[in-house]
């Protein structure tokens, strides 16, 4: 603990003291701020980087069609977004570990998740990495450091605190990268895994993306700080808040956050100022609790228009080739799309494997019993079809 | 038996002796927990442990029981051994998020990508320490209902170290409840060296004819002394400790069944959900033809864990050579 001057009078500290500044380097028109340098990002990084974001939003566009066609169960996107989450794993290098929410996909296509992998995963085929066992977009992927997703709420934050001990004592030249949401902020696992990354000294760079909203519930509901940024320096962990539409903030930050929490041994707190521009995920209808006004407003400050326009200045992009990439990528969706929804589903066998290492007796005997069952009924169970039963 | 060293230690010592030999065998063996650093545990289960392999791998956590249990899982996951303590069971229930949906679906989500094998949670249980609600209770049925553990009970020194060594080594997540009651009351002859016990697999103590009484913990004390008193009127007791709850060994408590003809098992926690109602269900269907008598349970009662009143409370031998009487009877 710092030491504490006395005072002889009662004093109440109510947090406006504190002033945390925002960092922001590109302003919503693709300017630069006066003074500002675009710094480390250069032609080809800034190039991928926007790439992956333009592949993001056409793969989000055209899931939540999908899924309004009945094609897919349910979906989640990372639109408005996008360079919270790109700015960020760009800095990180691949052995970094990635414990993420369920809005991060371009985390994985910045790593070489490919559009037959995600469509696997979506259309929870045979093929699916996860073998078809959890809801659309909880991916993983052991290969690129990406840990498998899960639905319960920041559950992963005290998990990459330990994670990244594990890197600290291994002695490896790595750390872990580990995103949430504000709402998530709300619950016990991140005060505990906050606390215990500071105690511990351990070396994990924590992103929360402040979009806005936890479904439904604003911001103003879900905190009265001044965001998320406040508890981070509460625990003791050095904190930044960025522009979370800011490309070049962003990567910039996250450069020197991946640098203390590697050279120093210690945790680190992005806090990135965003907006969810879409739906909570495709079973919600943002239209009963925020006006389109609002949407708007955040719109004009939409994060790949503005990388576009700096990029254009730059001179390090043009639109014949913006064309192109839109085009590429559409098509490459949306042929890998048909491909997934026809593969053939998980064999039942999926039921009891990796439940433990092995399985044990009761299981085996349990599928077998399973199996009889629906070799009687096979069409009340049948899993290829158009329209499969569950 | 394992033809070894032996030193005559009590069941914490044997649990100190287990966690001494797993870290001394494999340097990814870390333990956590609060109070476990230099203080050695409030029960004193790592002693020396700090000092002798360092603050990195033994040390005190901040209070928090997700947090230990999220930290251990992501320790685990990243590859290392990671053996939490909790410091009563009681206070499990923080970290129940952690343990039911994360450490026991972690291989299954993934498609057997990640795992979080190498953890295991350590949790003092069970009453007879004049702890009242909150440092009395038996919480292996809500665990026992979640695919993906192992639950795993130690009845004396011995089977203490050699289980906790097998569930440490164990390639899934396993909770490890240990009898407090008899932490320093339960001594014996317990090998210095390395050896492990089979998880999932009950051990038949005491071999009878009249009927299998059924148990874990320091629950077997008091079936053996119920067993003594069935003994001088002529009742043959066959005395099985399950050992570990989850995934259970049918096989031996069928065969068990079979040849005696009647159940009885016996737990501290309360009866309605506990798993002696699992175990009564599936003997049942297993022994149905054997069965000469409907099976019984001996347990706590539908409360919370009481105080003043916890000797009336407790299902003890005197209960259990009741109901023993009762089943001959019937």
């Amino acid at each position: 603990m710092a030491k504490s001057s006395t005072t002889i009078a009662p004093v109440f500290i109510d947090g406006t003291a504190l002033k945390i500044p925002t960092f922001s380097l590109l302003k919503a028109n693709g300017h630069l701020t006066r003074g500002a340098s675009h710094g480390l990002l250069d032609e080809a990084l800034a190039q991928k980087i926007y790439g992956d974001m333009i592949y993001i939003r056409t793969l989000d566009e055209r899931m939540v069609r999908a899924q309004r066609q009945g094609r897919l169960s349910f979906y989640l996107t990372c639109t408005g977004e996008e360079a919270s989450v790109a700015g960020t794993v760009a800095a990180f290098k691949p052995n970094d570990m990635i414990m993420s929410q369920y809005r991060e996909q371009v985390a994985l296509r910045f790593r070489g998740f490919t559009t037959e992998q995600f469509m696997n995963q979506l259309f929870t085929n045979g093929k699916d990495l996860g073998k078809g066992r959890q809801m659309p977009v909880h991916y993983g992927s052991r290969d690129l450091n990406f840990m498998t997703i899960s639905s319960p709420l920041a559950t992963q934050i005290p998990q990459a605190a330990g994670y990244a001990y594990g890197q600290k004592l291994a002695g490896e030249d790595a750390c872990t990268l580990c995103y949430f949401g504000e709402g998530a902020a709300s619950e016990g696992d991140f005060h505990a895994g906050m606390n215990m990354a500071a105690v511990l000294k351990c070396p994990v760079v924590f992103v929360v993306r402040n979009n806005g909203y936890a479904i439904s519930t604003p911001a103003s509901e879900q905190f009265i700080s001044d965001g998320i940024a406040p508890r981070g320096i509460g625990y003791g962990i050095k904190t930044i808040r960025v522009d979370g539409n800011d490309i070049l903030a962003v990567y910039t930050a996250a450069v020197a956050a991946r640098k203390i929490a590697v050279d120093e041994q210690q945790p680190v707190l992005i806090e990135t100022m965003s907006y969810r521009l879409g739906a909570h995920s495709t079973s919600d209808d943002p239209s009963g609790y925020r006006d389109a006004d609002e949407e708007q407003k955040w719109r004009s400050k939409d994060p790949i228009s503005r990388m576009k326009s700096w990029l254009i200045k730059q001179k390090w992009w043009d639109e014949t080739r913006d064309e192109a990439i839109h085009k590429l990528f559409h098509s490459e969706i949306l042929e890998e799309l048909k491909r997934a929804e026809k593969e053939p589903k998980p064999e039942l066998a999926n039921l009891i494997t990796d439940v433990y290492k092995t399985s044990p007796v009761i299981l085996t005997e349990q599928l077998s019993t399973l199996k009889q069952h629906v070799a009687k009924y096979p069409d009340s169970y049948r899993m290829h079809g158009e329209n499969p039963q569950w | 038996m394992v033809d070894a060293e032996t030193t005559s230690m009590t069941l914490l010592q044997a649990i100190n002796s287990g966690l001494d030999t797993a870290m001394a065998a494999d340097s990814r063996v870390i333990c956590l927990g609060e109070d476990i650093g230099s203080f050695g545990g409030v029960f004193r289960a790592t002693s020396h442990l700090q000092q002798k392999y360092g603050r990195e791998r033994c040390f005190n956590t901040p209070l928090t029981e997700q947090g230990i249990v999220g930290f251990a899982i992501g320790l685990a996951a990243q590859g290392n051994t990671a053996v939490a303590e909790i410091q009563f069971a009681d206070y499990i229930f923080p970290a129940f998020d952690q343990i039911v949906n994360e450490a026991a679906k972690f291989r299954y989500r993934s498609g057997d990508q990640f795992n979080c094998g190498g953890l295991t949670i350590r949790a003092p249980y069970g009453g007879g320490i004049d702890g009242g609600l909150y440092h009395s209770q038996s919480p292996e049925a809500y665990f026992c209902h979640t695919p993906g553990l192992r639950v795993v009970i130690p009845r004396n020194a011995y089977q203490a170290k050699g289980l906790l060594l097998a569930a440490i080594r164990d390639p899934d997540p396993v909770i490890f409840f240990e009898p407090k009651a008899i932490y320093r009351a339960s001594v014996g002859d317990v090998p210095t060296g390395d050896y492990q016990l089979p998880l999932s697999v009950a051990e038949v103590t005491q071999v009878g004819t009249d009927i299998t009484l059924l148990g874990w913990g320091a629950q077997m004390i008091q079936l053996d002394m119920a067993a003594e008193l069935a003994k001088e009127i002529g009742i043959s007791c066959e005395v099985i400790d399950l050992r570990t709850l989850l995934p259970w060994d049918r096989e031996t408590v069928a065969a068990s069944v079979t040849k005696t003809g009647r159940l009885l098992v016996s737990h501290e926690a309360p009866l309605t959900g506990g798993f002696a109602g699992e175990i009564a269900a599936t003997i049942q269907e297993l022994c149905f033809l054997s069965l000469e008598a409907p099976i019984v349970r001996v347990t706590g009662l539908d409360t919370p864990f009481p105080l003043m009143l916890e000797k009336q409370y407790l299902p003890d031998h005197l209960k259990i050579f009741e109901t023993i009487k009762a089943s001959l009877e019937f």
